[in-house]
């Protein structure tokens, strides 16, 4: 009795677990990976605040995939392989897409992506240094997008965290200089001091940021680690 | 033969019963027939009833969590401390969508417009097809504030079965479309009603004009604060409203409110002696209220249904709770400071002097002495009474080496430095950081409150009705539209009159009269009751108000766009120093509490909620709201 007992418990359990293997559908395996770039730069965002949507047309009901872009502009998706749509939505990130609002993308395998757009602005020769507890940053803004479509510089900010995450939502200090008070584009100083760090922590990092008029996202220089 | 017989008698039973259709023909027991209910008045008004008690509501007395989501309130409640630690808001929220309910509207006003109806009092006949169509009108208005343009469907929608619904989808009306209908429906219902102020929980001619006010008044700002926003639109229309409509609107908005205070109908409330109880009043006196327009009435209930009021039960200090909960929704800082003084004038809460010592007081009421009577009839205070009872609100003992010793417990006791026998270190009240029911901002609430022993119990809960439309907010909303309209010196009378009422001597003038003000007075006036949200809504100053900074509490109050993304609280203590004439007085802090750790932010993606793929999966030509 205790025998057939056993046999059959092993004969379940074996059941279930053989079962695991035959009725469950595939998961989805191939990467979509790339970055959001301007002439094959980078475009550094805010984390978790700029997206895309990729629609896989064809079916009945049609639900988005959100794709959400990192602080440094990349991304990446793991998806089934076939065709998708890749849309930007409206209002999203500190530029506008070339060309077509629409980007048709085939997925066989794992794909690197590098997704071409234009900033309303770039941060070039971003440079940071740190003296007697303040960080100090300089940097250029370039008005990339000078047609109709062309905006001003609302204001430009420099945060300070003592985490990688640096923008206006984390940071420990941060400063601003209005759109109407930047004397010159091309050599734009701020300088912020930093606080006092508990643990104590003796590097930070920085990074300044640039929003224009009418967009919500702000673009960004890349994150900096400083040592104080 | 007896074969022949029996097949017989089978047929002729089978004949027999085929032709007796009254015995095959019963009436239904489990259900009512349209012609049974739409002859008889008071299962109409059985219907309309349920139609009353399903208009949605997104901040209400019944659902306290929804002032935790702004910078009203702290959320005192172990599940809703995600409120104050989320860093935005999904796209989806206080978004709706109810076309079911849209339609059960749509059929009860074609029933009651048909001829099933037709045996009724015209009057009466009349005054439920008004109502049927006031409450489609309030719906149609709900989702233009949540979602933008909707669809208008005027009439209850059959598909016909042949496989394709496409003639059933509709595309969104503009915005400023559901506003034009939602106004010209009010107006063409209002002859139908009665103008009685007695009648509180159905349609009046006085609320038709209070929402016609409130709705105009919606509209016209969205239309001059839109500018602000040039991306919270559409170019269908669906989302935004042309600037050139806007003083149009506020002219609509100031003739309906001031027809509604001319008419003498309702009157401000003044019964009470003294002035926060008064102001506290308002909202609990269900007897003869004049200045109440049109309410959600409650019953006392065991049931957890909706039919009784929980604000008491859920929010009861917990020094004289009379069940095992309460405490829950806490005032913010943010929201009681912001009620100025009797001379007109704002300011902040000090707690120490410039040199950094704190400032001693004998009583904690000191602390809020001479401001705004409405602050204690709409917070309770540290050191005032409700229900009779003494509040005990403190933090701890605040020792002269700076320590503080305080307890983790409602009313803790230990020993103090230099005595042997414990005392109690922390008020019955709290506030204890992190201790749900405890007074974590260092207030709890007292507006929508009931004083009936037995409203804060699990079993009986209060009857005490939620608030909708009251007299004030017209005076406001009169004095908004004058002000935009120019006319600064009639939106200062109406703004002193409702100052006057809630204890102010000094009236303004009209330079004082600013947008700031107007909205400040709404702020402290209507908070609790809803309007926050939508008010900051269409004066597009929701992404500058909460923008996910994480800023200190503003100095100044007074100003609308003011950063608020993280509520603040005030605790009181004991100083204790034996010897000393400051022994035994009362000091305050200015606090952040522990769950605070996220910052609010307002996308513009916010402004008008998401609709959801499924809907537009069902429907193509339905357009998404902007920036989501």
């Amino acid at each position: 009795m205790k025998k057939l007992k056993f046999i059959f418990t092993i004969l379940v359990a074996t059941a279930i677990f053989a079962s695991c293997d035959w009725d469950n559908y595939d998961e989805p395996e191939s990467f979509l990976k790339g970055t959001i770039v301007y002439n094959g730069e980078p475009i550094n965002v805010s984390y978790n605040d700029v997206n895309f949507q990729l629609w896989e047309p064809g079916w009945e009901l049609s639900y988005p995939i959100d794709v959400v872009i990192d602080q440094d502009g990349s991304y990446s998706a793991l998806l089934f392989n076939g065709n998708y749509k890749l849309v930007f939505p409206d209002g999203q990130g500190p530029f506008r897409t070339i060309g077509a609002d629409t980007l048709d993308i085939t997925v066989n395998g794992d794909k690197n992506l590098d997704i071409e757009v234009e900033p309303y602005y770039m941060i070039r020769n971003a440079q940071f240094s740190a003296t007697g507890g303040n960080v100090t940053a300089t940097f250029q803004a370039e008005k990339i997008i000078t047609d109709a479509d062309a905006r001003d510089i609302e204001r430009v900010n420099l945060y300070v965290n003592k985490s990688q995450f640096v923008d206006f939502r984390t940071n420990i200090a941060k400063t601003e200089i209005g759109g109407g008070d930047i004397a010159d584009a091309n050599s734009i100083s701020m300088s912020v001091a930093v606080p006092e760090i508990t643990p104590t922590q003796n590097y930070v990092y920085a990074r300044v940021g640039l929003k224009v008029t009418g967009r919500e996202d702000m673009i960004f220089s890349p994150v900096q680690r400083i040592d104080l | 033969m007896k074969k022949i017989l029996y097949i017989l008698i089978f047929l002729m039973a089978f004949n027999w019963g085929c032709n007796d259709d009254d015995f095959l023909d019963r009436e239904p027991t489990n259900i009512l027939l349209d012609e049974q209910v739409w002859s008889d008045e008071a299962l109409i008004f059985s219907v309309i009833s349920d139609l009353y008690f399903r208009i949605p509501e997104y901040q209400s007395v019944n659902y306290w969590q929804g002032y935790a989501d702004f910078d009203e309130a702290f959320a005192s409640n172990f599940g809703d401390y995600g409120r104050h630690k989320n860093n935005d808001w999904g796209y989806g929220e206080w978004g709706l969508w109810n076309y079911g309910y849209i339609r059960e509207l749509n059929l009860f006003i074609q029933k009651a417009q048909s001829d099933l109806t037709s045996d009724l009092d015209p009057a009466v006949k009349a005054r439920f097809i008004a109502e049927g169509r006031f409450l489609r009108a309030n719906a149609y208005f709900e989702l233009v504030k949540r979602m933008g343009g909707v669809p208008l469907i005027l009439e209850p929608l059959e598909y016909d079965f042949s496989g394709d619904a496409t003639y059933l989808q509709h595309p969104r009306a503009k915005e400023a479309e559901i506003y034009d209908f939602v106004l010209s429906e009010l107006d063409a219902v209002k002859s139908d009603l009665p103008d009685d102020a007695n009648i509180k929980s159905r349609a009046t001619q006085g609320l038709v004009l209070a929402m016609k006010a409130r709705v105009a008044i919606y509209a016209a700002s969205i239309a001059k604060y839109g500018v602000n926003t040039p991306n919270v639109s559409l170019p269908g229309g669906e989302v935004g409203i042309a600037a050139n409509l806007a003083d149009g609107y506020y002219t609509q908005a100031l003739s309906a409110a001031e027809e509604l205070i001319k008419s003498g109908t309702y009157s401000l409330y003044n019964k009470k002696e003294d002035l926060s109880e008064n102001f506290a009043n308002i909202f609990i006196d269900k007897a003869n209220n004049p200045e109440v327009i049109f309410v959600r009435d409650y019953v006392q209930s065991e049931r957890f249904d909706g039919r009784a009021n929980t604000w008491t039960l859920v929010n009861q200090p917990w020094s004289g709770a009379e069940d095992l909960e309460g405490g829950r929704t806490n005032p913010s800082l943010n929201l009681v400071q912001s009620f100025e003084m009797l001379d007109n004038s704002f300011a902040t809460f000090q707690t120490t002097t410039e040199e950094g010592d704190y400032i001693f007081f004998n009583d904690p009421m000191d602390m809020f002495a001479g401001r705004d009577p409405r602050l204690a009839g709409t917070v309770i205070l540290p050191g005032s009474k409700f229900k009779g009872k003494d509040l005990d609100i403190w933090a701890g003992y605040q020792l002269a080496d700076g320590s503080v010793i305080t307890g983790d417990e409602f009313g803790q006791r230990k020993v103090l430095p230099g005595s042997e026998t414990p005392v109690q270190v922390v008020g019955f009240d709290g506030p204890i950081d992190g201790r749900e029911y405890s007074a974590q901002s260092g207030f709890y609430v007292r507006k929508f409150m009931d004083t009936a022993t037995g409203s804060g119990q699990r079993g009986l809960k209060s009857d005490r009705w939620w608030v909708r439309y009251r007299l004030a907010e017209t005076y406001l909303v009169a004095a908004e539209a004058a002000f935009e309209l120019g006319n600064s010196g009639k939106a200062a009378d109406y703004m002193n009159d409702v100052r006057r009422r809630a204890g102010f001597t000094t009236d303004l003038t009209a330079a004082d009269i600013t947008f700031d003000r107007i909205a400040h007075e709404r702020k402290v006036e209507l908070a609790f009751e809803g309007h926050q949200l939508w008010d900051l809504k269409r004066w597009r100053l929701a992404h500058i108000v909460f923008n996910g900074e994480k800023v200190d509490l503003t100095d100044k109050p007074w100003k609308a766009d003011e950063v608020s993304t993280r509520v603040f609280g005030l605790w009181p203590y004991k100083y204790y120093e034996p010897g000393s004439p400051n022994d035994g007085k009362w000091i305050f802090k200015q606090v952040l509490p522990g769950q605070v750790t996220g910052a609010d932010r307002f996308r513009l993606g916010n402004y008008y909620s998401f609709i959801n793929d499924d809907i537009r999966n069902n429907n193509p030509q339905i357009v998404k709201n902007p920036n989501q």
